[in-house]
């Protein structure tokens, strides 16, 4: 048994240890709004905080999650930051088919965290990991600078 | 040209549903007509005027949208054409998937699909229509409560006023009574000056569900007990299963099965990751079959030899032999475009539960019917035991419109043979190594000038594979000799040549092929728009000049040419070190004409800016236009950068996205897109962004190099200046 804390709540679940977050999250909680682009940390769509830093849930074995603090983007509006981005990215339109989108919030948000005023390349430095095979990347852009200008 | 591919690949989708489905498919059944079809909803809340619009007690409107939402909007665009005739409260709009049932079929397919940039524009008339019934019957409705004459009448965001006296009625509180009223068979719809909704940016409606993890993806369908499949299958396109021990993958715990099904080999756990692990595990012996030495060098030997012998003729005017012999300048040259992978971001998937009277399936897919039918073939189900639901599409491209239903037989399949619930789950790897590619296409074309510089003849040789030729579709798709969807973009150009002779070779089929974003019009917008300006070039003249003295037989194409030139400034200097380029192209009933702003930064090409010019007829919604601009810039700049896959022992040899890449957030140009004003009929917007880009960019990236780029992805020593 592992236990987990994941948005807050406390689950104990029964896996092998090495079985990535992700696959944890998706199939044994139902979390489904992370998502599995690539499973080699080379996309981006499976991001997730754990304690607060931005990880690839997709090569994270849990064990390394245990007793720590897992957030997901289910739980992203429970924060200023997560609600402005949020807000943001309706306001630009930004999701196109939005498979990737889950993954590009939880990024921006430790971004904003880290820059509350990013400059392009700080977005350029913290966004790079996201693909969006859609192009959505100018819209993406435009949120954070836009979720950043928000009060 | 387009007109014509739209009506040739109409037919063959007519012809594909009725052969793989043995049914006789209705074409383009009246929305209009009366028809209450309830779809889980309970009657009494709600007042359907036809299949496509549903109004509720509580003053919602959902739209019921038989277009997969695969990223293109068609949930917010299909639903404002509706809502507009209607004049609902935009408020109150909702969309919701449709069920699989002939009233939704295309109306150009003559089968449920989504594809060819076709869904709004192939909508409107039926989605307006079914709208403006829907006004018609609630105006009645309330003449008929009030007892005053329906001109007398109005509506406005939901309500019917009266307006002598102002008194004012909801939609909802007329359901009851509208249902009981016949609809016309003619209603009268709106000027263009009316439209409130129409040519306005309206935010997406599916935005909020896909930005806090709430949306259903194919691969987020949770029913109960369903399992999890990973699959096996053959390294070698063709290649099958000769043997193999699944005794370690049942050994990892969490695996429940191992089983044999067409396609190969499925590993069934309560989980991706031990079906996964059980996948690994697998003990495999295959029989690679006859493409086991496919090796992509020795592929552009044998296509080099195909180009040389005579072809299909796709076109032929003038004489081109005679016009030779006049010829001041000649040119001669080879285009080589690889095979492309759609790379969805979602990896494809598939949600399948199987008992002994029904199938349902939950499925991102493009084409609804031949999915639905394909799995009433394997479960020997009649088609209305086969229920199937259309989930969010992360991403489709063209790779979710299958002919054969592969990703979905599979977890019908297993579902069969486990008598469970199942979902099948592609891996990057399996997608990228599975298949169904754009077909690699190698271009073969000459020209000749005059003393003008004018082109006196223009000889064009394609060899691609044909992803219709042996298929069914053939009859259709194929006409003399030539596949359509091989030579569009080419047979046609935008520049007059007094001789001309466009032709096909079919290469061998082997490497599953298919359409994929743009299609033909992915590689020969990039010959065509690459060679003109090559003569440009060799002519001394100014590769938008050069472009415009031959388009005058083209008045749209060369509007939109100039209208890029302008927004971009292409008569402007550039700072040093920058170079641009122009592309213009015509697929799907658009034109979209680009210029773009390159420079060599540390041994790469940096595109700073990309200008779009698009002239796609009516407007719905400019946002989605801008927004699909914006995209087909990634998708084509990404396919230019970097898009192969080759083959090496009959393998693929790229995986994931670090060796098959994909554009990212750094290498994001501007895009800056300007929509034309225009009377034209109304095209597709999905598509027609991609074929500009790549010659766009390479044609820049020419003049600061001095060397052409004929071959794609792009090649570390095309960044290096001519010597
Ligand atoms: S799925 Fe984890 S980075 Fe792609
Ligand atoms: S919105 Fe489709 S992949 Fe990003």
């Amino acid at each position: 048994m592992i236990n987990l804390k994941v948005n807050g709540k406390s689950y104990n679940v029964d896996v092998d240890p090495s079985t990535p977050i992700l696959w944890v999250l998706r199939d044994a909680l139902e979390l489904t709004g992370t998502k599995f682009g690539c499973g080699m940390a080379q996309c981006g769509a499976c991001t997730v905080h754990l304690n607060g830093d931005a990880i690839r849930s997709c090569i994270t074995p849990v064990a390394r999650a245990a007793g720590q603090e897992i957030k997901t983007i289910e739980a992203l509006s429970e924060d200023a930051i997560g609600k402005r981005l949020q807000k943001a990215w309706i306001e630009e339109d930004v999701p196109q088919c939005g498979y990737c989108q889950s993954g590009q919030l939880m990024a921006a948000a430790v971004l904003l965290k880290e820059k509350p005023y990013p400059t392009d390349n700080d977005i350029d430095l913290g966004m790079s990991g996201n693909i969006c095979r859609c192009g959505t990347y100018q819209r993406v852009r435009k949120a954070i600078h836009r979720a950043a200008a928000m009060k | 040209m387009s007109e014509q591919n739209t009506t040739s690949r109409r037919k063959f989708l007519q012809t594909t549903a009725a052969i793989g489905g043995g049914l006789v498919i209705g074409f383009h059944l009246p929305a209009f007509a009366k028809q209450v079809r309830n779809i889980g909803v309970p009657a009494a809340e709600n007042f359907a005027p036809n299949a496509f619009v549903r109004i509720g007690k509580d003053n919602m409107i959902t739209v019921i949208v038989n277009h997969s939402e695969m990223g293109q909007g068609a949930y917010t665009s299909l639903p404002m054409i509706i809502a507009d005739e209607l004049d609902a409260d935009w408020n109150n709009v909702k969309f919701e998937a449709a069920p699989v049932d002939p009233v939704y079929n295309h109306p150009g397919f003559g089968m449920q699909g989504t594809g060819g940039s076709t869904s709004t524009w192939v909508e409107w008339d039926r989605f307006r229509n079914a709208g403006a019934t829907g006004r018609y019957l609630l105006l009645a409705a309330a003449a008929q409560t009030w007892n005053v004459d329906p001109s007398t009448l109005r509506t406005e965001k939901g309500f019917v006023i009266h307006s002598p006296s102002g008194r004012k009625i909801s939609y909802g509180e007329l359901v009851d009574k509208a249902a009981t009223i016949t609809a016309p068979k003619e209603v009268k719809l709106k000027d263009a000056k009316d439209y409130k909704l129409i040519g306005k940016p309206i935010k997406r409606l599916d935005t909020p569900e896909k930005i806090d993890g709430s949306g259903i993806f194919g691969m987020d369908v949770k029913i109960p007990g369903v399992l999890t499949a990973v699959i096996a299958r053959a390294p070698v396109f063709g290649g099958k299963v000769k043997s193999f021990n699944g005794d370690k993958a049942k050994a990892i715990p969490g695996v429940k099965e191992v089983v044999q099904i067409d396609r190969g080999i499925a590993v069934v756990a309560n989980g991706f990751w031990p079906a996964k692990l059980g996948r690994d595990a697998l003990e495999m012996v295959w029989d690679e079959g006859p493409l086991s030495t496919l090796d992509t060098k020795a592929q552009t030997k044998q296509y080099a030899d195909l180009a040389k012998q005579t072809g299909a003729v796709a076109k032929k005017e003038g004489d081109v032999s005679t016009a030779k012999d006049k010829a001041v300048k000649k040119f001669d040259v080879v285009y080589d475009l690889p095979y492309l992978a759609h790379a969805p971001m979602e990896p494809l998937n598939c949600v399948a539960d199987v008992k002994a009277d029904s199938c349902e399936i939950w499925v991102g897919t493009q084409f609804q019917t031949v999915d639905a039918m394909t799995a009433a073939g394997i479960t020997g189900l009649k088609p209305n035991q086969v229920k199937l639901h259309t989930t969010l599409l992360g991403g489709g491209f063209g790779r979710r419109a299958v002919l054969d239903a592969h990703f979905v037989s599979e977890a019908v399949q297993v579902s069969k043979a486990i008598k469970s619930p199942v979902k099948v789950v592609w891996t990057r790897e399996d997608d990228i190594r599975g298949g169904y590619y754009r077909p690699r296409a190698y271009h073969t074309i000459s020209a000749g000038l005059d003393a003008a510089g004018k082109p006196l003849y223009w000889e064009h040789n394609i060899v691609c594979q044909s992803f219709a030729v042996g298929t069914p579709l053939e009859a259709m798709m194929v006409q003399n000799g030539v596949d359509g969807t091989a030579v569009e973009g080419a047979s046609e150009i935008p520049y007059h040549v007094p001789n001309k002779h466009v032709e096909w070779n079919m290469a061998p089929n082997g490497v599953p092929t298919l359409w994929w974003r743009s299609v033909g019009s992915s590689h020969t917008a990039f010959v065509v728009e690459g060679f003109i300006d090559e003569l440009a070039k060799a002519a001394g003249k100014d590769p938008f000049e050069y472009r415009r003295m031959l388009m005058d037989k083209h008045p749209r194409q060369k509007k939109v040419l100039e209208y890029v030139a302008t927004k971009a400034g292409w008569k402007n200097p550039l700072p040093a070190g920058r170079g641009k380029g122009i592309a213009v192209h015509e697929s799907f009933g658009s034109v979209v004409a680009m210029v773009a702003e390159v420079s060599i930064a540390k041994n790469n090409l940096k595109v700073h800016k990309v200008t779009v010019a698009v002239d796609c007829g009516q407007v719905v919604n400019p946002d989605t236009i801008k927004a699909q601009m914006e995209g087909c810039v990634v998708f084509g700049l990404t396919a230019a950068l970097y898009g192969e896959i080759s083959f090496e022992n009959g393998k693929v040899k790229q995986r994931n996205f670090h060796d098959y890449k994909m554009l990212r957030m750094n290498e994001m140009p501007l895009v800056d897109v300007h929509i034309m004003d225009s009377k034209e009929k109304m095209g597709g917007v999905g598509e027609p962004g991609v074929p500009p880009v790549a010659p766009a960019v390479m044609n820049a990236l020419f003049t600061l190099t001095g060397k052409r780029v004929r071959n794609l992805p792009l090649q570390p020593e095309d960044l290096k200046r001519k010597v």
